[in-house]
């Protein structure tokens, strides 16, 4: 199911190799994406960390698809510096309840950068230490970054209230 | 370093559970308002003696909704909103996000607008660093510092006025090239300043490099180790201090960096010292870069040659009908990227400023995800402060360099 291309990048062929794991590789413009089952995303990255020198995390973001099923994408940015390679990995979840495995024990920085996907995009991490609001109060309703959420006009909450 | 618990799970406990029972600790707030936080960040401390036990950043107090506002303007549109996201790195993130549409629309940008844009952002990093390093030697309280710095930046925010019309919020690149041919006399303007710079960076050295107070309040200070720097998500002359010779310019050369001849500073030491020492090496290391392109600025265009996507000049539009129609159509709709993804980083004075951008073939962008440095580096703030003294994490502090509208976004 690779492409030529895809196949002479080893740590693509090893996640490859794993079953079930990598649902999708794509290259676009030079850059490679892997669509991962949302279940083995630990174990994935964990791979990367270990075998492909992947020392750090660039950061977690969401894409919102709405009304398209499955609704929601996560995508990690992956970047090792001693192998020199950029990698995105993308979780599709359903827009019912969207949930997935934290990396935090793979990548301590996973940790405000899940908070974030959860309080934009209403993105659930399981076992995420301290899964709250980051950039929005604690106690506004709804995700910004859903497709939704409207732009303007959304009334404003108040703590005290 | 080694427990796993989040940054701020522990503030949230009564005060009895936070100390395990024995000694009894103080939770201390810093922020929203703090002076050394330049900007509006909250840390919750809390405090064994003067020993800081845990450490929480709270952020968010800035948070603007940037990235949504991106999805209901046009892909130039965008460009103004970039600037807001860090006031200190304006054309920092003007080039990231230009890089990223331009990624994916398959531009070829002219060379004279690549080394234009090289130039401008490294008087970007200079300006950056000056504010930096001002503010921090401020805040450890070295007041002249901050007269001096301010002295030069006002120069560098004039060279801007000069180019863009704008001393801060300069947009000056667009998506295709500059917004302006550069002004006339620009090479005057910045060849004085740029030559006279390295004296200025003399300069703050003789006040600070020996000064025994400063070393006192920043050698051996704020100390991570490399490992959990790179765990943690810190970039920038952060982690090259400590040891890591990863610079974004050198390892993914974007615009026209790999015409340049540049070193990366490094430091092992990983202390506030060595943040410092790190950032005044970028500024001569910058000054080079801008002499070279001072003296090799390529002729041409500084724009490329892309109709219905680069507006059209003003005398075309009053002769030729398609120029008319293509300004009418790319002021009122904008223009078209295909559909793709792409991820671009820059080296921005802070680290790596990242913009993933996504295109469903729209006029305007599906999603534009800001990966900012100052958030990156801020995840490391707790760790960093833990189990070191109060009175250091003002240097700690100000060793990260953030800017809160960067992470806040």
């Amino acid at each position: 199911m690779l492409t030529e291309e895809l196949q002479r990048i080893p740590h693509v062929q090893a996640l490859s190799a794993m079953p079930g794991a990598v649902q999708e590789a794509t290259v676009h413009l030079g850059e490679v994406t892997l669509m991962i089952d949302p279940e083995q995303i630990t174990a994935v990255c964990r791979k990367l960390r270990d075998e492909f020198a992947a020392e750090r995390l660039s950061g977690i973001t969401g894409l919102d698809w709405y009304p398209m099923e499955p609704r929601f994408e996560v995508v990690y940015l992956i970047h090792s510096i001693r192998n020199r390679y950029r990698l995105k990995l993308k979780c599709r979840l359903p827009g019912e309840s969207p949930e997935i495995e934290s990396i935090y024990e793979v990548w301590r920085a996973a940790d405000w950068y899940e908070r974030e996907v959860f309080d934009l995009f209403g993105v659930t991490f399981r076992n995420h230490p301290n899964l709250k609001r980051i950039l929005m109060p604690e106690d506004w309703q709804g995700h910004p970054l859903r497709k939704d959420f409207p732009v303007h006009g959304h009334k404003y909450s108040y703590r005290a209230e | 370093m080694s427990e796993q618990t989040s940054v701020d799970e522990q503030a949230a406990l009564p005060l009895e559970e936070q100390s395990n029972g024995k000694r009894r600790t103080m939770t201390l707030n810093m922020g929203p308002q703090h002076p050394s936080t330049h900007g509006v960040l909250r840390v919750v401390v809390d405090l064994d003696g003067e020993v800081i036990r845990h450490a929480a950043a709270d952020i968010g107090y800035l948070h603007t909704g940037i990235e949504k506002q991106c999805e209901v303007r046009t892909w130039q549109q965008v460009v103004p909103l970039t600037d807001r996201v860090d006031y200190l790195a304006n054309l920092s993130n003007n080039l990231a996000y230009c890089l990223a549409v331009e990624k994916l629309l398959g531009m070829e940008i002219p060379r004279r607008a690549q080394w234009m844009r090289v130039m401008l952002t490294e008087l970007t990093r200079i300006n950056s660093h000056l504010v930096w390093l001002g503010t921090h030697a401020l805040d450890i309280g070295a007041m002249t510092m901050f007269f001096y710095c301010f002295r030069e930046r006002e120069n560098i925010l004039r060279l801007f006025e000069m180019f863009s019309g704008q001393r801060m919020m300069t947009s000056y690149f667009r998506i295709g090239g500059l917004a302006l041919e550069a002004p006339r006399g620009w090479q005057h303007a910045v060849g004085k300043f740029i030559r006279a710079f390295p004296d200025s960076i003399e300069q703050y050295e003789n006040l600070l490099n020996a000064n025994p107070i400063w070393m006192e309040r920043t050698k051996g200070i704020a100390h991570m180790t490399l490992d959990d720097m790179l765990n943690l998500g810190v970039t920038g002359p952060m982690i090259r201090a400590a040891g890591l010779a990863w610079d974004i310019r050198k390892d993914e050369p974007y615009s026209a960096y790999s015409e340049f001849d540049f070193q990366v500073p490094t430091r092992t030491e990983s202390d506030v010292y060595a943040r410092f020492q790190v950032r005044m090496d970028e500024l001569r290391e910058s000054t080079k870069i801008v002499i070279q392109a001072l003296e090799g600025m390529p002729e041409g265009e500084f724009q490329a040659e892309a109709p219905g996507i680069v507006l059209p000049e003003r005398e075309a539009m009053k002769t030729q009908m398609e120029a008319m129609i293509y300004h009418f159509k790319i002021i009122s709709e904008g223009f078209r990227v295909p559909p793709g993804e792409a991820y671009v980083a820059v080296e921005s004075p802070r680290g790596e400023l990242g913009y993933y951008v996504v295109s469903d073939g729209a006029t305007n962008p599906y999603r534009v995800f800001m990966r900012t440095p100052s958030f990156g580096n801020l995840i490391a703030l707790g760790p960093m402060l833990q189990d070191k003294l109060i009175a250091d994490s003002i240097a700690a502090l100000g060793s990260m360099d953030f800017v809160l509208g960067d992470t806040d976004r």
